[in-house]
């Protein structure tokens, strides 16, 4: 297993954890949090409920972000806007 | 239905209805195959049976829960196909299958289409629903007994049972038949029918409005399905940052009764496969059914209160 920080062979700037949230408190986390990284960076999101694969890509798809990876538990995002 | 008295079975919920006819219908091709094609979206019971009693090939749908017909065409053209299953539209999200098309591809290819009309009977025109096999029907889907469903099996379909036979209904389904509950079936599904197009019309009037409103009053939500090839009486959205369970209690306490698709609200631990499937939010998820009373001032109620409770879940949350 990968460690936080070197998903998709980049180096990611922002690690969320929120394995046993369930949905849909961790695409809440991703949208409070992806402010902190700068626009072209990456969040790393490490979540287990299964609903996260289907809501994490809806949610890129409505809020204008981009779903870099997705391979359950762990997910990655690059912020756009 | 388009069915001829003696082709008409009658049976039980959609459940075991759909296990009995995967399950004969692999038996009576298991010469030919063993590939079961469905779409991605089926009720779930279908796609157990599937998966039970055949190698299942699931075919998949667009954003708005549409089939993709030219990879269907592909599936239903493989060697090995014992069957093939497609809904008329889809119990979640209400869209149209382009089901004519799909019975025509099945057809070229000499496989037999089951089609699940149990979403659509007595609220479309079902006399002429293509080059079926086998038709499945629920009454408790129309408002009539939930014990009671129906299989119309047309002849020469290659269908063996796949139980032991005894002497009800020529061996097609096990047991005395329950006469009065199927009475009472029928005549749920005459009255439907009797009052279908004025009740569909005004159905439809109020999911527009409901889908149009619920756009502009709630911010960040995700309407699903098809708004113009559906099924006037359904209409399914998703509100970001809401957990569905909440959503439907709240929404209950209101005064309104609704189901969510969500995992958060479901007995199951998985998110809707239809809403994953069609790439739609499966969080926050409301499935809304406009019955054949609802008024315009209940519908206006709704919308008057929906806006405030996903503000107030979102701010409970910690997601305003």
């Amino acid at each position: 297993m990968s460690a936080p920080g070197d998903a998709a062979g980049d180096s990611v700037d922002l690690f969320l954890d929120c394995t046993g949230l369930r949905c849909p408190r961790p695409i809440i986390e991703i949208a409070r949090r992806i402010g902190d990284v700068g626009v072209g960076g990456l969040v790393e999101l490490l979540a287990d409920d299964p609903a996260t694969t289907p809501d994490l890509a809806a949610w890129c798809r409505m809020r204008g972000q981009e779903l870099v990876s997705s391979a359950a538990p762990r997910f990655v995002v690059r912020r756009l806007r | 239905m388009g069915a001829r008295p003696d082709e008409v079975v009658f049976t039980g919920p959609l459940a075991p209805a759909a296990q009995a006819v995967v399950a004969g219908l692999a038996l009576g091709r298991r010469r030919v195959g063993r590939l079961v094609v469905t779409s991605t979206v089926e009720h779930s019971a279908v796609l157990a049976a599937a998966e039970a009693y055949g190698e299942h090939v699931a075919v998949g749908v667009d954003r708005v829960g549409r089939l993709d017909l030219d990879a269907w065409t592909e599936a239903v053209g493989r060697p090995g196909v014992a069957l093939a299953c497609l809904q008329v539209a889809n119990h979640e999200v209400g869209t149209l299958q382009p089901y004519a098309a799909a019975a025509q591809a099945c057809r070229a290819a000499g496989v037999p289409l089951v089609l699940d009309a149990t979403t659509v009977l007595g609220r479309i025109d079902t006399t002429d629903l293509g080059g079926w096999s086998v038709l499945l029907g629920w009454a408790g889907a129309y408002g009539g007994p939930a014990s009671i469903g129906f299989t119309v099996v047309r002849r020469g379909t290659r269908w063996r049972a796949p139980f032991p036979a005894d002497d009800h209904q020529q061996g097609r389904w096990p047991g005395v038949v329950d006469v009065p509950a199927v009475w009472s079936a029928v005549a749920a599904l005459d009255a439907v029918m009797t009052s279908r197009d004025v009740v569909g019309d005004r159905q439809r009037a109020l999911v527009d409005r409901l889908r149009r409103e619920v756009a502009l009053r709630v911010p960040d939500v995700d309407l699903a399905g098809d708004p113009v090839g559906r099924v006037p009486h359904l209409l399914t959205f998703s509100a970001l940052y809401v957990d569905g369970e909440t959503l439907t209690l709240e929404l209950d306490r209101a005064g309104f009764a609704v189901a969510s698709g969500s995992a958060c609200s479901a007995s199951s631990e998985h998110p809707s496969h239809v809403l994953a499937a069609m790439g739609a939010l499966t969080h926050g998820n409301v499935r809304l059914g406009v019955s054949r009373t609802t008024t315009g001032a209940e519908v206006d109620a709704f919308l008057d209160v929906l806006p405030g409770l996903v503000t107030e879940i979102r701010g409970r949350l910690g997601a305003a």
